[in-house]
């Protein structure tokens, strides 16, 4: 019997929410097998079979939150689904159990794991008036179900510890055509983060535009000789990285964050860029990408959208960027205030871009433009060094040579 | 000689129990039983039948009593009493007939006889016509009941003096009947002859009836049968009786100490209690040696010879059917190497007179004792709907729980159906429910379950229908 455990979730990261198991107990699964995905604060992850053999107990039910090294279930090693446990008494000189139709024959269909333990209602009514989490409360009833005996203990607990966060006011009641569903650890990760930032930074906007007749002309220009020779699809994401990572050069104090009573500047490039994907949004890193080529940043980008949409980013993919782009225009925005990625001190949101009409040295002419809004902490960008960075990423996309020549 | 995993020497709820069991285990299984019939006492001369007359007689008395013309039913009813123990003895025909169908349902082997441990894996078999046939068993399990126990002075001679199973086939009411003993047996019995007619008399030793019943809720239930006209003579002992061909001449004295008085009766019940029937079983040649009460020492059932187990009454705990009965799955699961196991705390008990009594769990005398600090919430049927509209007032409910955690510890119910309302403290305390959990469920209206929820909310002061 070999216990499926709860795998390292990387720095920083205490806990997971089990989501989803992908197989029953009782069937047989092969080694390296998904098994179950954990979901984190940060990413999800899968959990594969160590070995052949039948998982014969889930211990962690759906939306449980474990800990690293915690046992999520267990499996019995060996090639076939051996049948399950189904109390079979040792029966004198009973005829021997055919084996081999064992090994080939699904696994009986058994009863359901109990993965639910109702509290008891009185437990459940504490529970509701005091904004305790039950799920974090032994259980001393049958099968580890909470009693209320167990609920006013898990309170006093709670008020004998130091200073508790203030209790949230107790779920409103739903009203018809309402319903209610549980966020995501993902999402609820997303919801607390931004709330930090607005909380932490003090954070404001500057607007420009950009012109990008000459970033399209040469996209229109070099892009099959581009996709030819690097195998990618030349996009403007690579460009605005580059016109960042060459502003940012020059605002150091945008890649800077806050700490305690000190400002640190990063004397690297790690930019992040926002993927949205089914799940919501996250915000994987391109690291050193002042020493990638365009290409370079492309391909980067272009893995990392993929192993988000397939939920296959690590820890590591996510952490450490120290300037964030976001490219709201994917989904037709012309104009928004993003919000910090913190610790981080910019953001640069990109829009869609729109054919308007424009006054080039004295005459009206059609130009495609796109507004890009810089959010920045002001506590470390002062109001020049904002706009002065929006105005050299316009430049540097409005005049793509200034990138080739670091002006 | 036929081998078997396990062989049960007796066929009451317990051995039978423990034989379906085996059956649906897989077990190849046999129950010894040296009556014709099985289902043992409580089937054939205990807890049946006498639910069969305590039925029968409380329908009489409705009839024959106020009860009937108050409902507007006039009608002048004469007692049969061969029809009312024919009726009764054909649903205990039916209903170990029922038994003999789930043994060959589960493949269980009846062998007839009275069976007697022969050494470590030997039960040996002797027919009612005297041949004698040895079973080979892995496990024997003994299951073989209580038998009333006797009063030292007074003969059972079955025909003035009787005991419960005489006290069941009493061929005539009697003009008046004493019964020995305030214990559950002896006040069902003694409400069955009351009501069908007899003057009764209880004689106990104690000064309280029902010993380990709640208290309270004993002198409550004494008060309804004292109104009933069951007349009580506590704390007195029986030191001789003085049999004739009309009756019997009893000499009762006070415990106290006191004039002795000389009280007659035509009939007169002993019900003072009941002991492990364990008597010539060959437990010797296994090295088993019952105590001196005739109990059987076990762990988990297990008793010190290996391979023989004991169940039920010939071991310690309540003496009660259902008790076996579940000590039967524990054991019977046990050799079958899963997990049985009873909590003996939550084995309810259950006096099926009018009003019946049921409880489960802790009096308030144990909690006392035992230094637990408890609320008492309780609810009388007066205040009850259903009762009331069934002319069915007397009595309560009262749950006793722990004053912190609210866990409920104790559940004793005096009114009609208590039988039927105890089981949902039982479930509820399984799961180590609090009061409120009871108080929070929907209960139907109108039952007189909803007293037993009453009773909850008022553990917590907040009783809303009185």
């Amino acid at each position: 019997m070999a216990d499926i455990m709860t795998p390292a979730l990387g720095e920083s990261v205490t806990e997971a929410t089990v989501a989803r198991w992908t197989k029953k107990a009782g069937d047989a699964v092969r080694k390296d097998e998904i098994l179950v995905e954990l979901e984190t604060d940060k990413v999800s992850l899968e959990v594969a079979a160590p070995a052949d053999g039948v998982l014969s107990e889930i211990l962690a039910a759906e939306g449980d939150t474990v800990e690293p090294g915690a046992i999520l279930g267990k499996m019995s090693e060996g090639g076939a689904a051996a049948a399950p446990a189904k109390a079979e008494a040792p029966k004198a000189e009973t005829k021997p159990e055919p084996k081999a139709e064992a090994a080939k024959a699904p696994a009986p269909s058994q009863p359901e794991v109990m993965t639910t333990k109702p509290a008891a209602p009185s437990a459940q009514r504490i529970a509701t008036e005091n904004n305790l989490d039950l799920a974090k409360v032994g259980g001393s009833g049958k099968d580890g179900r909470v009693t209320k005996g167990d609920a006013i203990a898990a309170l006093e607990t709670r008020a004998n510890a130091p200073a508790a966060a203030a209790a949230p006011a107790a779920p409103r009641a739903l009203h018809e055509r309402e319903e209610r569903v549980r966020m995501t650890r993902l999402r609820q990760t997303i919801a607390r983060r931004l709330k930090e930032a607005q909380n932490n930074a003090a954070m404001l906007t500057t607007f420009n535009e950009v012109d990008m007749s000459a970033v399209m002309a040469l996209r229109t220009e070099y892009k099959d000789v581009f996709e030819k020779r690097h195998g990618v699809r030349l996009g403007f994401m690579s460009f605005f990285v580059k016109a960042c990572i060459a502003a940012l050069k020059q605002v150091p104090d945008v890649n800077a964050e806050i700490d305690g009573q000190d400002i640190i500047y990063k004397n690297h490039y790690d930019i992040g860029v926002a993927v949205g994907t089914e799940k919501g949004l996250v915000v994987p890193v391109i690291r050193d990408a002042d020493d990638m080529s365009l290409a370079g940043v492309e391909k980067a980008i272009g893995a990392m959208g993929k192993k988000a949409r397939d939920g296959q980013l690590a820890l590591d993919d996510l952490q450490g960027g120290t300037f964030t782009i976001s490219n709201g225009g994917v989904y037709g925005s012309l104009m928004s205030t993003p919000i910090l990625n913190a610790p981080q001190s910019g953001i640069l949101g990109m829009h869609k871009i729109q054919e308007r009409p424009m006054v080039v040295k004295g005459q009206v002419v059609i130009r495609p433009m796109m507004y890009l809004a810089l959010s920045y902490d002001h506590r470390v960008v002062d109001g020049q060094g904002a706009v002065t960075f929006l105005v050299k990423v316009k430049d540097a996309i409005e005049d793509p040579q200034r990138l080739l020549l670091d002006l | 000689m036929s081998q078997y995993d396990v062989v049960i020497i007796g066929g009451g709820p317990g051995g039978y129990n423990a034989a379906i069991r085996a059956g649906q285990l897989g077990l190849k299984v046999a129950c010894v039983e040296k009556r014709e019939t099985l289902g043992g006492t409580c089937l054939n001369v205990g807890c049946m039948p006498s639910k069969a007359l305590l039925h029968a007689s409380e329908m009489y008395d409705a009839a024959m009593g106020k009860e009937f013309a108050t409902l507007g039913i006039e009608v002048k009813p004469k007692l049969n009493l061969s029809q009312m123990m024919a009726q009764k003895a054909e649903s205990v025909t039916q209903l170990t007939k029922g038994i003999e169908f789930l043994f060959k349902k589960n493949k269980a082997d009846w062998i007839k006889g009275a069976g007697k441990i022969a050494g470590p894996g030997k039960v040996e078999v002797t027919a009612a016509d005297g041949s004698v046939q040895t079973l080979e068993a892995k496990n024997i399990v003994i299951a073989t009941g209580s038998e009333p126990t006797p009063l030292p002075g007074v003969t059972i001679d079955q025909k003035r003096i009787v005991d419960s199973t005489g006290a069941l086939s009493l061929a005539e009411v009697p003009k008046k009947l004493i019964v020995v003993g305030a214990g559950i047996i002896g006040l069902e019995l003694g409400s069955v002859w009351r009501r069908l007619g007899a003057e009764v008399t209880v004689v106990e030793f104690l000064d309280r009836i029902t010993p380990g019943m709640d208290t309270e809720t004993a002198k409550t239930f004494q008060r309804s049968l004292t109104k009933q006209g069951i007349v009580f003579k506590l704390g007195a002992k029986v030191t001789a009786a003085e049999t004739s061909k009309s009756g019997v001449k009893l000499t009762v004295e006070p415990v106290a100490g006191g004039e002795a008085e000389t009280l007659e009766a035509d009939y007169v019940l002993v019900a003072i209690g009941r002991r492990p029937f364990t008597e010539g079983l060959g437990l010797e040649s296994v090295g088993v040696t019952p105590d001196k009460r005739g109990v059987i020492e076990t762990d988990h059932f297990k008793t010190s010879a290996p391979g023989v187990w004991a169940i039920g009454d010939a071991i310690h705990g309540p003496m009660l059917a259902h008790k076996a009965e579940e000590d039967a799955v524990a054991c019977i699961e046990l050799i079958a190497g899963k997990a049985g196991h009873v909590d003996y705390n939550l084995v309810p008990s259950v006096v099926y007179t009018a009003p019946e009594v049921a409880w489960v769990g802790k009096t308030e005398e144990q909690l006392k004792e035992a230094g637990v600090a408890y609320k008492v919430g309780k609810f009388p049927f007066t205040a009850n709907s259903r009762a009331k509209i069934n002319h069915e007032t007397d009595g309560f409910a009262k749950i006793l729980a722990d004053a912190k955690t609210d866990e409920i510890l104790g559940v004793h119910i005096v009114g009609p159906q208590a039988g039927e309302m105890i089981g949902e403290y039982c479930v509820a305390m399984t799961f180590k429910a609090a009061s409120e959990d009871i108080a929070r469920t929907s209960h139907p209206h109108p039952t007189r379950s909803e007293a037993g929820r009453q009773a909850a909310m008022g553990v917590e002061g907040w009783t809303m229908q009185s």
